[in-house]
């Protein structure tokens, strides 16, 4: 017992250090654990309330930016509205209630962006009093941006696509060929596709879109082009695709909910239970 | 005593500001980010119990790892250098010169106290980057990192100290 007391008395620093070491051990595999939600993150009122204020005086400097973004959205959303003014209007009658929008969106704002890292998470100023869950899709204007994560009261961080963990289901605009993107660190423009089947025609310059597989993003979403791939051992071996956003550059973001997801995932369930 | 509390305590919340506001945005050619906040080990009075300087060290790095969304990885990392701290300064320094008391990095000469950051700085980065990416194969980039982030690091932290301390 004495020779105990007294090897805790010599070594009690390095115990500590040793326990110590290991908590944050557990916390980093945790980070490293795609599913676990996690106990170290930034949607805690403290952190979240401090990038607030930050990202309220740094809005200042990119006013302009994002006044050239509403418009160019605007533009858009005008086209689209100009082509469908002039449809001949459906002669079978509605009735206007049973027609509702399979997603909603949430619009909230980042207050805290990575792009530097391996692992990026972003930080937005809604959280769960606002109606977000985890796993909803987050895209804004211009096309993809992650998928919520973590959610507080108030804050909420999203898994951007400029992490190693993220895998989204994206697909060819001009061709039905699907394959998964993901991230390898290197630069925050450019992300990769992988498992893309070989007879898929590819050109410099395709554009890639969310494929809709998922129950997270509705089809059609932006994601960028295909700036170069390389094609070997008859299979495609590493395509890198320009993203539409510019991923050091955001301001405001949407969040989808999918309202017919439980009934989506129910179903899917329930065929492969079979 | 009362005035060291204080200043201990201005410390840890002024770094942390500093860290999570300025010098995690600055992005340099694309990902390099200087970690300031080592610092603190730096700065922390050697004479003070030394089990409390461990468990502030952890509990610093955790709060920026809160800021930023990493899990441990500032934690484990400035923990770790934390705990060499003494070991590295009696190896440096021949014991004798080393007075507990009255101990202030600025008062060491000026080749030891660059070695004595240098140490710090790069043994921080590589944990911090090791337990960053967790994987063998990523050895290269990890190594690149703590060297470039590693000098940034260096040469803030060295400049800082010669101009903020006052020479007796």
């Amino acid at each position: 017992m004495q020779q105990i007391i007294y090897f805790l008395r010599k070594y009690r620093y390095f115990l500590l250090f040793i326990a110590l070491e290991l908590i944050a051990l557990l916390f980093t595999l945790q980070s490293h654990s795609f599913h676990k939600s996690k106990f170290v993150n930034s949607a805690t009122s403290i952190t979240g309330g401090l990038y607030t204020q930050v990202s309220n005086i740094n809005e200042f400097f990119t006013l302009k930016k994002e006044n050239k973004v509403l418009a160019e959205e605007n533009n858009r959303l005008k086209n689209i509205l100009s082509k469908h003014l002039h449809v001949k209007k459906d002669s079978r009658v509605f009735d206007s209630l049973s027609v509702q929008s399979k997603y909603n969106y949430i619009s909230a704002k980042i207050i805290k962006n990575e792009y530097s890292k391996i692992n990026n998470f972003i930080t937005i100023n809604k959280g769960s009093s606002s109606g977000l869950k985890s796993d909803l899709g987050v895209i804004n204007t211009k096309g993809i941006i992650g998928i919520v994560k973590n959610v507080s009261n108030k804050y909420a961080t999203i898994l951007s696509i400029l992490n190693s963990y993220s895998k989204l289901n994206v697909r060819l605009k001009n061709s039905n060929y699907f394959g998964t993107l993901i991230w390898n660190g290197n630069n925050y423009n450019t992300v990769q596709l992988i498992d893309i089947p070989r007879q898929a025609d590819l050109q410099v310059g395709d554009t890639i879109i969310t494929g809709g597989r998922s129950a997270i993003f509705p089809e059609g979403i932006m994601v960028g082009t295909i700036k170069d791939f390389k094609f070997e051992d008859t299979k495609f071996d590493e395509i890198n695709i320009t993203l539409f956003n510019d991923m050091s550059a955001l301001g405001y973001v949407q969040i989808i909910e999918n309202t017919e997801r439980k009934e989506q995932q129910l179903l899917e369930e329930q065929t492969s239970n079979e | 005593m009362n005035n060291n509390l204080f200043k201990i305590l201005f410390q840890f919340i002024g770094l942390i500001f500093l860290q999570v506001v300025v010098f995690n945005n600055i992005h340099l050619f694309g990902y390099i980010n200087p970690y300031i906040y080592v610092a603190w080990v730096l700065l922390y009075p050697l004479k003070s119990k030394r089990g409390l300087f461990l468990f502030l060290s952890f509990l610093l790095g955790l709060s920026i790892d809160f800021f930023s969304n990493s899990g441990g990885i500032n934690a484990a990392s400035l923990l770790f250098i934390a705990y060499i701290r003494l070991p590295l300064l009696t190896s440096l320094l021949r014991k004798v010169d080393l007075d507990y008391l009255l101990f202030h990095v600025s008062s060491m000469p000026v080749a030891k106290l660059l070695t004595y950051i240098s140490i710090l700085v790069f043994s921080h980065h590589l944990v911090l980057f090791s337990f960053e990416y967790f994987s063998l194969s990523n050895i290269e980039i990890i190594i690149k990192h703590s060297f470039l982030s590693g000098i940034f690091t260096i040469v803030l932290l060295f400049i800082s100290i010669q101009l903020f301390s006052s020479r007796k």
